[in-house]
């Protein structure tokens, strides 16, 4: 991303054009696993925002004085601090929420948006503008985790954030809710929402979603990534 | 030895990795186009989950607890995977040429393959004993190889197929993977 892009912009892009999830394609095991209800999808986004929008100022700051070998173990060790604040609030203060995360509270430190927008972006941009990224990536999430959910819950228990919808009018699609309608739903939406992102004639960064290597920051350094272009 | 088998191939079918506990979707959507591919990765994986799961136990109950410090376990155990993995990548190509030459590419992406932290955190969060944390971990490497080699088989089919220009790619591979899983879907009633 060159450094004339302005600051509104690198903030849309993480909504729409970069989504992190459906254009992107990162970050999908909590994106599939966490999404059985609205409310644990909104958690996790505004976990995983906090991580993202923490780990890109402090490495936004750090980004002169870490050496550029070690790099990626020190981007880690920034993110799994903030993730280890996150775990210990979420006890204190949410410990529902807590329990139906599980894992994937601490997985949040494995999910590739946050190293991977630290790699791309917050390593090579001001404070400012890394926040902005954050947040914006951040929302991107939160808002694709909430919709997933939605839909998820909505179908599968015919109820939103726990308040009864569709009241018997058709019955609830169990299957919604089950692990197999996690990976159907996630698949449609992506189709969908790449139809939109086609019809809204936003000019994309890519034509189609590509795998989890071509989104990720490390790929010209990463010898997957080779292996994966040469096939 | 019973409970072992239960814990194994419970890891392998009922609870599998991917299919029903969505860890390590990255590298099952991302390796899984072709079959040896999907097998060099889930060979690494399997070894590297192994290796994690006999350090970081002895680390988190011999260490971290008596220090009063499990709250590092997240911090600490990432690290010592992404140290684990450099340092298996380092003996396997002084060492094992050739294995190196069939792994060694998947190495750098295991460490922040989830599967792997996943399996090491699961190991403290249902209080394994220490042998029982290792067949639990060889369990859900097997599981994440046979769900990889189920599915890049289903998307070699995949590819010679008519598909809607929207749902080409990932879209209809997440589809197509939730049919796989919703046939593993069959075994949640083996053990109960």
């Amino acid at each position: 991303m060159a450094n004339s892009v302005k600051g509104r912009q690198v903030f849309i892009n993480g909504i729409f054009k970069e989504n992190p999830i459906f254009r992107l394609v990162l970050g999908t095991c909590p994106t599939l696993a966490v999404t059985t209800v609205a409310r644990n999808g909104l958690g996790m986004g505004l976990a995983a925002t906090f991580v993202l929008v923490g780990s890109n100022i402090v490495i936004s700051l750090l980004r002169s004085i870490i050496p550029d070998k070690v790099r990626i173990p020190a981007f880690i060790t920034v993110i799994a601090g903030f993730v280890t604040i996150v775990q210990l609030a979420l006890k204190a203060w949410l410990p529902v929420l807590d329990k139906e995360l599980g894992i994937f509270i601490p997985l949040i430190v494995v999910n590739c948006i946050i190293l991977a927008r630290a790699e791309m972006f917050a390593s090579r941009n001001g404070v400012m503008r890394s926040a902005l990224d954050g947040i914006g990536m951040g929302i991107g999430f939160t808002l694709a985790l909430l919709v997933m959910g939605s839909i998820r819950e909505i179908l599968g228990n015919g109820t939103w954030f726990d308040i009864p919808i569709l009241n018997g009018v058709i019955d609830p699609v169990t299957l919604a809710i089950l692990p197999p309608g996690g990976f159907l739903v996630f698949g449609l939406l992506m189709g969908g929402f790449g139809k939109l992102i086609a019809r809204l004639d936003l000019p994309s960064g890519k034509d189609e979603p590509g795998c989890s290597c071509a989104g990720c920051g490390d790929k010209d350094g990463c010898p997957a990534a080779k292996g994966e272009a040469d096939r | 030895m019973r409970e072992f088998l239960v814990v194994m191939v419970g890891a392998i079918l009922v609870d599998n990795f991917v299919l029903s506990k969505f860890l390590g979707i990255c590298p099952f959507l991302g390796v899984s186009k072709k079959l040896n591919t999907a097998l060099g990765m889930s060979g690494a994986v399997i070894f590297v989950m192994v290796v994690s799961a006999a350090v970081t136990w002895p680390i988190y109950n011999n260490i971290l607890v008596p220090r009063g410090l499990a709250y590092l376990q997240t911090l600490v155990f990432i690290l010592v995977i992404a140290a684990l993995v450099q340092f298996v990548e380092t003996i396997l190509k002084r060492f094992m040429p050739p294995l190196y030459k069939a792994l060694g590419i998947y190495l750098p992406l295991i460490t922040t393959n989830c599967a792997v932290l996943g399996v090491t955190l699961l190991n403290i969060d249902k209080g394994y004993s220490f042998i029982m944390s290792v067949v639990n971990s060889i369990g859900a490497g097997l599981g994440f190889m046979l769900a990889l080699v189920i599915f890049s088989g289903v998307r070699e089919k995949i590819e010679n197929c008519d598909i809607p220009k929207n749902m080409k790619g990932l879209p209809i591979a997440l589809v197509a993977a939730g049919l796989v899983s919703l046939a593993f879907f069959g075994f949640k009633g083996l053990f109960t």
